[in-house]
């Protein structure tokens, strides 16, 4: 069989915040590029994010990216690098200026400046007192900006694979990166995009778990192809449970709520933050704020006949201030909850939301991996930006609105990386590897003959299940234990997924069967990796690490302080250095510290 | 209250995979429900667990990504944000009318696409970017409230008479949704450009306000009252 190969210069894979934003960046440096995605670009993820970017433009009130790098470097627990967070917080003013010369439709202050609300984590002067440092549109930031990005790619006229799924990544025996191979949603067929440079921006993972604020099409599939290609995945343990998902339905609210004054009360209406986070209350980082939240629930403080949820009230703010800053949220509450914010409080729980861990990159968006002595060397011709890297900016917790901060600092950095080595070393395709298809094929074979395996629905289920049981909120060193023994027999029985459908055309049980590989090896890697860190750092936070002076809430820098890399092959482990120093000499780093809200 | 209980549910669904079937046809199939499924994409999930070869897009399942839009009894909705026991049984689905079915629920898109890229969906502005953001006040931001929100979901565009008969030369009410968009934003030059490249007798004046589109707007958005304006436009210009 011929399998048809197309040459760019760049392929680009996802066309959501992170693609798009690299995909300008290649596509008017006049590079022959092309973008896949698994569904028409504004589908993508970053379209529901509500709450807004980060930027220190100080539109409200006094700020600077000093602060904004500190408060960075505190919410990640120290887990960060600290040179990538330096790089992306200075970014951040010009990147969030060019969306809005973009067309973003920012709301405005009356000064005719885009409009900023506090957010959790956010600080003036170094912890003090809520900043607004967060840049909106209503509670459609993501929408807004995913939308513009893609307007601004149709004026640059990008080249879109729309409803084509990557499935594998291709590397010839030098181990570069030399494309990868995909499959046509419509047709079924196979191809090979054959690329001098390959950037991934597939997104996050976060159905992973069995409830979670994510898409359905957030499966991991960057993360898994490079897990399959020998890439390792850094600190994968780290989760983060976004306060306020919708009991049961587990749709978002966004922390921006809370930002507008909206305030988590328990079954006697207390207002409990106050007892754990006496500083920024209601506006502590994430992780600080759902363990309250847990906390309340486990000890009987719950809403509800099951007790098993908190409240989000926003009740005492003016339905005019509802209205314009949080529309879509009213929206949401209505149709999933039931209830109008308006009139009556929102029953919200912790839920899965975001992963910090991801594909090792450095700030310039190129992959990195160890190599004999060296921790981190590029691999030849693979980049990857947004929620499926890991550059890492977000360490062991990530503050909110830094995400589509992230997707558009890396995102551009990623592309002008691949401008430049490709100017730099305007080598020719090197050639493909005879066997470059082998792999893709045999999966598919696999699907269509399978007999007498389990469905894919059966499987995935196991497997969130045991996520959320075993490496949920809080972790416990004989649930984290099991859990390893059980998600490995999860994903041996992933191995014998049976689908009845065999159809050739549009054939969605095949996409999840193939979807659900990239999802265990995500779910592996969190595991282990999880189970394998012997202290409390940001959200990951286990039962058995205590809280000594040597290792304040349970986090142990002497042993701990360092990143984690998972291998797929034999779940093997390997760890590197955090990088503690900035990028330059305009600041000093940020020194460890106890983390208090 | 029903919806906390399990229950058995009626579907009617157009079927139709053009590598097995020769012509389409509709299915008859029940499904239960848990507890936990509330809207039609949860039916339509619960659904797809029973038979794996039932076909259409999904993503975001909030309302937002705008994937899985459908006829449902005779009208274009969000399956995510349609309540699944508000409708009589059986639910009739059929693909969004007017588009060629790919397979099942899934239609081709690229008419309506093509007739949002042709409205030159972006900002146009020739003057050098300047240093800081540029200035909006919040009365003239106001403006796009209303049309920046559309989620392209093509229920309104396939629920126009107009645009099913005229998919090639009517721009169709999503599309001029987004013209207006960019004609009302300040920062945007080429209002004038943007009227020359409407001025035909079928881009927009195919319009005859039958109001399809506003009835159906999942996000309660107002195609109409944009093609009224940008008919204003054209009016005022002329004299
Ligand atoms: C509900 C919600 C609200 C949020 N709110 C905020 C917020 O207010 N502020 C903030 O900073 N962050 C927020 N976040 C986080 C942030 O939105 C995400 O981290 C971010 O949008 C991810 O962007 P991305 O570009 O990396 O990936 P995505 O936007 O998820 O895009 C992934 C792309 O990859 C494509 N893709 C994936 N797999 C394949 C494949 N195999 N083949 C081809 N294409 C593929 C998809 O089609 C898609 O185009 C929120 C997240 C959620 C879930
Ligand atoms: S009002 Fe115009 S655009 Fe809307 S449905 Fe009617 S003819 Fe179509
Ligand atoms: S105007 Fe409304 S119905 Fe039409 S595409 Fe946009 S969101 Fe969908
Ligand atoms: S699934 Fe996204 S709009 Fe319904």
């Amino acid at each position: 069989m011929t399998i048809p190969v197309h040459k760019y210069d760049v392929v680009i894979v996802g066309a959501g915040g992170a693609g798009l934003r690299a995909a300008l960046q290649v596509s008017e440096a006049g590079l022959k590029t092309a973008v896949l995605s698994k569904v028409f670009p504004t589908r993508s993820h970053t379209v529901a994010a509500q709450g807004g970017v980060a930027a220190s433009l100080g539109n409200v009130t006094e700020d600077n990216w000093h602060w904004h790098m500190y408060d960075t470097v505190k919410g990640s627990d120290w887990l960060g690098d600290q040179d990538a967070i330096e790089f992306m917080v200075k970014k951040a003013n010009e990147v969030v200026v060019e969306l809005e010369h973009f067309g973003m439709p920012f709301d405005r202050l009356d000064s005719g400046k885009i409009y900023q609300r506090p957010f959790g984590g956010h600080s003036q002067n170094y912890g003090e007192k809520p900043v607004n440092r967060s840049c909106a549109a209503a509670d459609r930031t993501g929408h807004a900006m995913l939308h513009a990005m893609y307007q601004r790619n149709v004026k640059a006229n990008t080249q879109f694979f729309v409803e084509w799924m990557a499935l594998d990544l291709i590397r010839d025996e030098d181990g570069d990166v030399l494309g990868v191979t995909a499959m046509e949603m419509e047709t079924g067929e196979v191809h090979i995009f054959h690329a001098k440079a390959t950037i991934f921006a597939t997104g996050g993972a976060g159905r992973i778990y069995y409830s979670s604020t994510n898409a359905f099409i957030n499966t991991g599939d960057g993360v898994g192809m490079a897990a399959r290609a020998g890439i390792p995945l850094e600190d994968m343990e780290f989760w983060q449970f976004h306060p306020t998902g919708v009991a049961g339905a587990g749709v978002l609210i966004t922390e921006g709520v809370r930002g507008e004054g909206g305030i988590l009360r328990n079954a006697s209406g207390e207002r409990f933050m106050e007892r754990y986070a006496p500083n920024l209350k209601d506006l502590a980082s994430r992780d600080v704020v759902s363990r309250s939240m847990v906390t309340e629930i486990n000890e009987g403080r719950g809403c509800g006949p099951d007790k098993d949820h908190v409240l989000l009230d926003i009740t005492h703010l003016s339905p005019e201030t509802i209205m314009k800053r949080l529309p879509g949220i009213r929206e949401i509450s209505i149709q999933f909850a039931g209830v109008d914010p308006i009139k009556a409080p929102i029953p919200v729980v912790p839920t899965c939301h975001y992963q910090m861990g991801g594909i090792p990159t450095n700030y310039k968006g190129q992959v990195i991996v160890p190599k004999g002595d060296e921790k981190s060397v590029p691999v030849g011709g693979f980049y990857a930006a947004g929620e499926c890297a890991c550059a890492s900016v977000h360490g062991a917790n990530r503050l909110g609105t830094n995400s589509l901060l992230d997707l558009l600092v890396f995102g551009k950095s990623s592309g002008e990386s691949v401008v430049e080595d490709l100017k730099g070393n305007p080598r020719a395709h090197k050639p493909l590897p005879a066997n470059a298809a082998d792999v893709s094929l045999a999966r598919i074979a696999r699907l269509d003959n399978q007999k007498n395996g389990e469905s894919v629905h059966e499987v995935r289920l196991a497997m969130q299940r045991t996520m959320q049981k075993h490496a949920g909120v809080f972790r416990f060193n004989d649930l984290l234990k099991a859990g390893v023994e059980e998600i490995k027999k999860v994903a041996e029985r992933a191995k014998t997924t049976e689908i009845k459908d065999k159809s050739k055309v549009w054939n969605t049980a095949r996409t999840e069967a193939l979807e659900l590989d990239n999802l265990i090896e995500v779910a592996k890697a969190t595991m282990i990796s999880a189970e394998a860190r012997k202290e409390s750092r940001g959200a990951h936070v286990r039962d058995d690490a205590l809280d000594t002076a040597e290792t304040p809430a349970g986090r142990d820098d002497k042993n701990w302080l360092k990143h984690t890399l998972w291998y797929s092959e034999g779940n093997r482990l390997d760890y590197k250095p955090v990088n503690l120093q900035p990028m330059s000499a305009d600041v000093e780093s940020i020194a460890l510290a106890k983390r208090t809200y | 209250m029903s919806a906390n209980t399990k229950r058995t549910v009626q579907f009617k669904i157009y079927r139709y995979d053009p590598d097995k079937d020769n012509a389409p046809y509709m299915q008859d199939i029940t499904v239960e429900l848990e507890q936990s499924d509330k809207k039609l994409l949860d039916a339509l999930v619960r659904l797809k667990v029973k038979d794996d070869s039932l076909a259409f897009r999904r993503s975001c399942r909030e309302g937002v990504c705008g994937s899985d839009a459908m006829n449902v009894n005779g009208k274009n909705r969000l399956a995510c944000l349609t309540d699944v026991d508000e409708l009589p049984q059986p639910i009739v689905l059929r693909p969004l009318p007017g588009l060629p079915v790919v397979r099942d629920l899934i239609v081709d898109m690229t008419q309506f696409f093509k007739q949002y890229h042709s409205i030159k969906p972006y900002l146009i502005n020739n003057d050098p970017p300047p240093e800081r953001e540029r200035l909006q006040s919040p009365e003239e931001r106001e403006e796009l409230n209303g049309l920046y929100e559309c989620i392209l979901c093509a229920c309104c565009s396939t629920s126009c008479p107009s645009f099913w008969w005229n998919p090639d030369k009517f721009v169709g009410p999503a599309g001029l949704l987004a013209a207006y968009r960019f004609i009302a934003d300040t920062r945007d030059q080429a209002t004038n450009e943007r009227l020359d490249n409407l001025e035909d007798p079928y881009r927009l004046f195919r319009c005859h306000t039958i109001m399809n589109c506003v009835d159906v707007c999942p996000k309660g958005l107002n195609p109409t009252k944009a093609i009224g304006k940008i008919k204003e436009m054209m009016v005022r210009r002329a004299v």
